[in-house]
């Protein structure tokens, strides 16, 4: 320890120090001082590691290094000195017991360097398009296979109906259904107050003003009603279904399923299926009587129109065709949502990132999928004339 | 013994509604040292790691880290407090959208300051300790056994190397082998690191290999602290099922062969 302190005497005497580097090290000719703290808390300044390895820089490979100086070591101070002398321990070095531990841990473990990631390569974007194509097609094919399935179980639970997953199903029924009564009438009743203003004004001007019965009436209850509805459940019930099948993934839940020999076509996909199938055309009845009553409300306020009258031409004009449009409409739609949403359910994978991206792609399917059904719908009614 | 206190539970009490859980409980962990909290299920023991994690807040009683209170620690003091100690969980709780790389690497970016070749450095540094490899480090936690789990958890832990670690039932759920492995894993580490450990554990072999002192939780308080052969010469129902039964005396060799025999009427 007298012949290093020695040297102290002499890095002082001959160095030169910079005045920001206090005494972190301390250069002199021949052997280079290490002082203050040099752990993670230290180094976790900006700019501070930077400058040190500069600092460390100007040693020159033959310096004597003497570390004893320093108030507070630890692995990651170690790092960037071990670093600085390229993964060897210079001779000559001055330490600490706890220090020479310290390095003996670095020694011990060779860090072996990773292959280097591979260079992003050009066109990787057409391989991105071909990608999402195949992926978009499995995807398809798995939700024909999940909707064969579905019938299979649909027909053997006709063929046994007693063994049935009712009291699911009826649980079912009220979460996606009673639960959702309160938005969609909401949504319903102002989507009709709105739309029955815009075009209470339009017609007013060609003094056509009782045409907004058959107006209103066909387009909330063929068109826009369903449409909503179905929003509103994709959003609401479809990522429900989602996450907690994801989450049943995450704990192991399906897994266990399986090994006890339950179907998730029977008792996850069947009873989630039909509960949205009964819910969804009640529920899309319910939001077309709440827009049909905000659009009575902006008629009478508008144009004069009484309720009572709205009342009475309301049958003729919409038709018994349209109601029933409705109805199937809404039992597709629901169907269609489920389906989506245990489709995604159950191929998430069992971490935190699966299951945000999984209820993202379910409620994304399943709103486009009840656009791109309606538009089906459309041709197909206006091939049938009706 | 005579340093002060790393950590230092006072007249500690916990209760869930009317389940008293700790009563007047008092405890404290020196520097260096292994300490094994052992107890039965329910006892308290994760409860009280959680406590002194600051996790969760006792109904009365004061826990010290480091010579304050650890619920005197807010805002920057916390965040400082949080980079001296590391925790395993027992079920590893890896964050599962992250690769290995970046579990263990969380910890130091959070720092904002360091760059990133040296975070590079340090987390194969970790990942090297832990007998892993930098194919590894690209691996999601979902891809890991649970052996590996369990050595990223403890890497992560590493991360900042902190002066206490808490590690909550280390081998639970490990083979043998692995358990022994990773015994062996940290009372390596714990010898050229140099930090303090506060370790729950059912696992005699555990307890036997790794632990310095041991405290044992029963009846709402520390019934009995010390070395294993103090634990053990002590006479009470849960000891005597704990470490006296057959599977104890395997676990614990000579130690508990002698006891045995001494205790028995």
């Amino acid at each position: 320890m007298e012949v290093l302190y020695g040297f102290d005497i002499l890095c002082m005497t001959l160095s030169s120090i910079s005045s920001q580097s206090d005494s972190l090290v301390v250069l002199g000719d021949k052997a280079c001082r290490l002082g203050g703290d040099w752990n993670v808390q230290a180094l976790a300044v900006s700019g501070e590691v930077d400058r040190r390895m500069a600092l460390l820089g100007r040693a020159r490979p033959t310096t004597d290094w003497d570390l004893t100086g320093i108030a507070k070591f630890d692995a990651v101070g170690a790092q960037l000195l071990w670093k600085r002398w390229g993964g060897v321990l210079p001779e000559g070095i001055a330490l600490t017991d706890s220090q020479r531990a310290l390095f003996d841990v670095l020694a011990q473990y060779p860090v072996e360097q990773s292959p280097a990631a591979p260079a992003p390569q050009l066109l990787d974007w057409v391989r991105g398009i071909g990608r999402g194509v195949f992926v978009g097609l499995e995807h398809g094919l798995g939700l024909l296979r999940m909707l064969g399935g579905f019938m299979g179980d649909f027909g053997r639970l006709l063929m046994r109906p007693s063994r049935g997953p009712w009291r699911e199903i009826s649980a079912q029924v009220y979460r996606v259904g009673a639960q959702a009564l309160g938005i969609t009438a909401l949504v319903g009743f102002l989507i009709g107050i709105v739309l029955s203003y815009l075009s209470a004004q339009q017609l007013a001007v060609f003094g056509v003003g009782q045409f907004i019965v058959k107006l209103l009436g066909v387009a909330t209850v063929r068109e826009l009603g369903p449409i909503l509805a179905a929003i509103l459940v994709a959003g609401r019930s479809g990522s429900s279904i989602t996450a907690q099948i994801g989450v049943m993934r995450v704990t192991q839940e399906l897994d266990a399923m399986e090994v006890m020999g339950i179907s998730h076509g029977q008792r996850l996909i069947l009873p989630r299926v039909i509960a949205l199938a009964i819910a969804m055309p009640l529920l899309v009845l319910w939001t077309d009587a709440m827009a049909l009553i905000g659009g009575m409300i902006a008629a009478k306020l508008q144009l004069g129109l009484t309720i009572q009258w709205f009342f009475g031409q309301l049958p003729d004009a919409i038709g018994i065709k349209n109601y029933w449009i409705s109805v199937i409409k809404g039992i597709t739609f629901g169907a269609w949502i489920a389906l989506a949403a245990c489709h995604f359910g159950l191929r998430i994978k069992p971490n935190t990132e699966s299951l945000g991206r999984g209820t993202t792609a379910s409620v994304v399917t399943a709103i486009t999928g009840v656009i791109l059904i309606d538009a089906l719908y459309a041709i197909l009614f206006n091939e049938m004339r009706i | 013994m005579t340093a002060a206190p790393i950590i230092s539970v006072q007249h500690l009490t916990t209760a869930f509604g009317t389940h008293v859980v700790h009563q007047d409980l008092s405890l404290d962990v020196y520097p260096k040292e292994i300490l094994a909290l052992v107890g039965g299920s329910g006892s308290g023991k994760t409860t009280l790691l959680r406590q002194i994690l600051g996790l969760d807040e006792p109904r009365s009683g004061v826990i010290k880290v480091f010579g304050r209170p650890v619920h005197d620690y807010t805002g920057q003091d916390r965040i400082a407090l949080t980079h001296r100690w590391g925790m395993l969980f027992q079920a590893g709780a890896l964050f599962s959208a992250l690769p290995v790389f970046d579990n263990i690497a969380l910890p130091l970016r959070e720092l904002h300051h360091l760059p990133e070749a040296l975070i590079r450095d340090v987390v194969l540094m970790r990942l090297s300790w832990m007998g892993m490899t930098a194919r590894d480090a690209d691996l999601m936690p979902s891809d890991l056994s649970g052996g590996m789990i369990k050595r990223v958890a403890l890497a992560r832990a590493l991360a900042l190397d902190p002066e206490l670690l808490f590690l909550d039932e280390p081998t639970a759920g490990l083979d043998p082998q692995r358990a022994n492995e990773f015994v062996e894993l940290i009372r390596v580490l714990h010898r050229e690191l140099g930090f303090t450990v506060v370790m729950v554990t059912h696992d005699l072999d555990t307890i036997g290999a790794l632990a310095s002192r041991v405290a044992v939780l029963a009846e709402k308080k520390v019934l009995v602290e010390g070395s294993l052969e103090t634990v053990m010469a002590t006479k009470h129902p849960f000891i005597d099922a704990f470490f006296h039964s057959e599977r104890g005396v395997r676990a614990l060799g000579a130690t508990a062969a002698k006891d045995v025999n001494h205790g028995k009427p």
